[in-house]
């Protein structure tokens, strides 16, 4: 009897678990049979191509790559130092007191919708990147050499700077939550150990807590990658949606993946044009999985690497 | 110690006293860099969520909360159908995933054994590394396309769900595995089925952190606006039929948002504030009643 109803309840729980898996399989299949008819068209030229031209039906998604990849790694470059940073300060370093409240305020706001993110981003910071902070770069970091050809250009706002930084913020507090629990996590016999050798406070946490913390740190960093690389709305809001060639300056306004499927999905007429857009989908579903799976890698090498003796 | 009797210590302090000089200010320096990136994150976060109330709040009154969007030009109306939509879309999303999420995390964790285990955390973490657009389209896809045949509110939910199942079983999967084994093993030594255990020791014992999962996906998903637009499409009349279109909160913001006039961009800001009032609620709520079950 007892066994029965053990052997049911495995089978429901089973059964419903399964259902993740088989979701993941559903995805892929109907993507790219949905995609079909633009794969068979352009076969490997799509990936290549820059060209974006519902009239003459010639598709290439190379421009929406680009787009996807500069914005996202604006937004790392940016977002990834101070989450850290600030994470590191909120559990070793700030006063008690101020600790739980300070973090409590971050995790409210880890709540936000991305649409929010977009509203505030086009009517509050779009027009300060166009006024204030693209002329400034451009006036101190565009004389430099080979950095200078990333600003040149009119600033114009709506560009994939801007698309960069508003997921910049908007990744902000996921990598700081992430990396907050992480180091919360770490025994505080790795930090005592250091300072009972006379370590000043820095010392303890740059060699004794981070190399602990770090595989769950680079977890959170590629949990806020892959939410870039995924995020349309804010993005699609400020990055100017335009498919020109791919060009140096991030002051070009640009596509990205995302961004072109929600802004031309309800548009599409004609089965090559739907399907193109499909097969943006596609090659964004496959540079996500590529994404994670990298991230499992490095993870798990970075567990591999934890120092000898550190308590488990 | 008397110097007298150490002569080559005069020579050997200044040089410790330089070590520990600079170990000094690098502390210093590190803490001031630390303390500043943290002023700076809270400044820009609170600087957004003060936006949204300040430019929010004027658009706020009775209408606001209870009547439908009205064409441009008309005085009023509000986002009364909205709100619904996504009070409706959060339920039926969440009633679909969270027991699917909740599943996946008992399968992983205690049915590690299993062939299956392995590949259903796997899933779940490809899964939630998804963008949102792609759960969207295979949605269109799958439900609206075909089975459904138009844009519906079920379609909608459904991406939803899509998106909501890793976030909580990756969660709960987390919280589980913090329940001591010591627990399970003491219970299974007093005869407790299998069953028994997990229903009776080990969901108990983590539901606080069951709960956090459940707010974190359904909060996450009540903002998101890009698979909601290719599925539920949006709807400026009151509806509560899962198969049709209906009207959801982030989609009236992203309408009113890109619209040229200035009434509807405060309607924006309105509608955003309530949005974030709404995401606040769900979570008081279930703290709420979490909190009367323990008693």
């Amino acid at each position: 009897m007892t066994r029965a109803t053990d052997r049911a309840f495995a089978a429901g729980v089973a059964a419903l678990a399964m259902l993740v898996p088989l979701t993941l399989v559903a995805i892929a299949v109907l993507i790219v049979i949905e995609a079909w008819p633009s794969i068979t068209t352009f076969g490997l030229s799509y990936l290549t191509t820059t060209v974006w031209d519902p009239v003459k039906l010639v598709f290439g998604v190379a421009a929406y790559v680009y787009g996807t990849l500069v914005t996202t790694a604006v937004a790392v470059i940016l977002a990834a130092p101070v989450a850290i940073g600030c994470a590191i300060y909120l559990t070793e370093f700030a006063p008690r007191p101020l600790r739980g409240p300070v973090a409590y305020v971050i995790e409210l706001l880890a709540y936000i919708p991305s649409i929010i993110y977009g509203l505030w981003a086009i009517f509050v910071m779009v027009p300060v990147m166009r006024g204030v902070v693209e002329p400034a770069l451009q006036g101190t970091l565009g004389r430099l050499p080979v950095v200078g050809r990333l600003f040149s250009g009119t600033p114009v706002g709506l560009d994939l700077l801007s698309g960069g930084v508003v997921l910049a913020i908007m990744i902000l507090p996921i990598l700081l939550a992430v990396s907050r629990e992480v180091l919360l996590a770490v025994p505080p016999t790795q930090r005592e150990a250091m300072i009972g050798l006379g370590a000043t406070r820095w010392e303890a946490v740059s060699r004794a807590v981070l190399p602990y913390a770090r595989p769950g740190i680079i977890g959170g960093a590629v949990l806020g990658v892959a939410r870039a690389f995924g995020e349309t709305m804010a993005v699609t809001m400020v990055v100017g949606n335009s498919s020109r060639e791919i060009g140096g300056s991030l002051f070009t306004p640009g596509y990205t993946m995302a961004s072109a499927i929600a802004n031309q999905f309800l548009e599409a007429d004609g089965e090559l044009y739907f399907s193109a857009i499909v097969e943006v989908a596609l090659v964004l579903l496959l540079v996500a999985l590529v994404v994670n799976a990298v991230a499992r890698v490095l993870i798990r090498r970075s567990i591999a690497d934890r120092p000898a003796g550190a308590v488990v | 110690m008397s110097v007298a009797a150490a002569p080559g210590m005069t020579v050997a302090i200044p040089a410790r006293h330089r070590v520990a000089r600079r170990r000094r200010i690098v502390e210093r320096g590190v803490l001031s860099v630390l303390a500043c990136g943290t002023v700076l994150a809270v400044a820009l976060l609170v600087t957004i969520l003060g936006y949204v109330v300040v430019r929010g709040l004027p658009a706020l009154n009775l209408a606001f909360f209870t009547q439908r969007p009205l064409p441009f030009g008309e005085v009023g109306g509000g986002i009364a159908p909205a709100l619904f939509g996504t009070l409706l879309l959060a339920a039926v999303s969440g009633a679909i995933a969270i027991p699917i999420g909740i599943a996946a995390a008992i399968f992983v964790v205690e049915y590690r054994s299993g062939r299956f285990a392995a590949p259903v955390r796997f899933a779940a973490e490809l899964l939630a590394g998804l963008p949102s657009i792609v759960v969207g389209v295979f949605v269109w896809a799958a439900l609206v396309r075909t089975v459904v045949g138009h844009y519906a509110a079920i379609a909608g939910a459904v991406a939803l769900a899509i998106i909501m199942v890793p976030i909580v079983a990756r969660s709960v999967e987390e919280v589980l595995r913090l329940v001591p084994q010591s627990l399970r093993e003491a219970a299974l030594a007093l005869g407790a089925p299998r069953w028994r255990v997990i229903l009776s020791i080990v969901l108990p014992t983590a539901r606080a952190g069951i709960v956090t999962a459940a707010v974190l996906a359904l909060a996450r998903s009540a903002g998101e606006t890009a698979p909601l637009l290719l599925t539920a499409l949006g709807n400026e009349f009151w509806s509560a039929d899962l198969f049709r279109p209906i009207a959801a909160l982030p989609l009236q913001i992203y309408r009113y948002a890109v619209s040229p006039y200035e009434d509807w961009h405060t309607k924006a800001w309105g509608a955003s504030l309530v949005l974030v009032l709404v995401i606040g609620t769900i979570g008081l709520l279930l703290r709420v009643v979490t909190r009367q079950r323990v008693r």
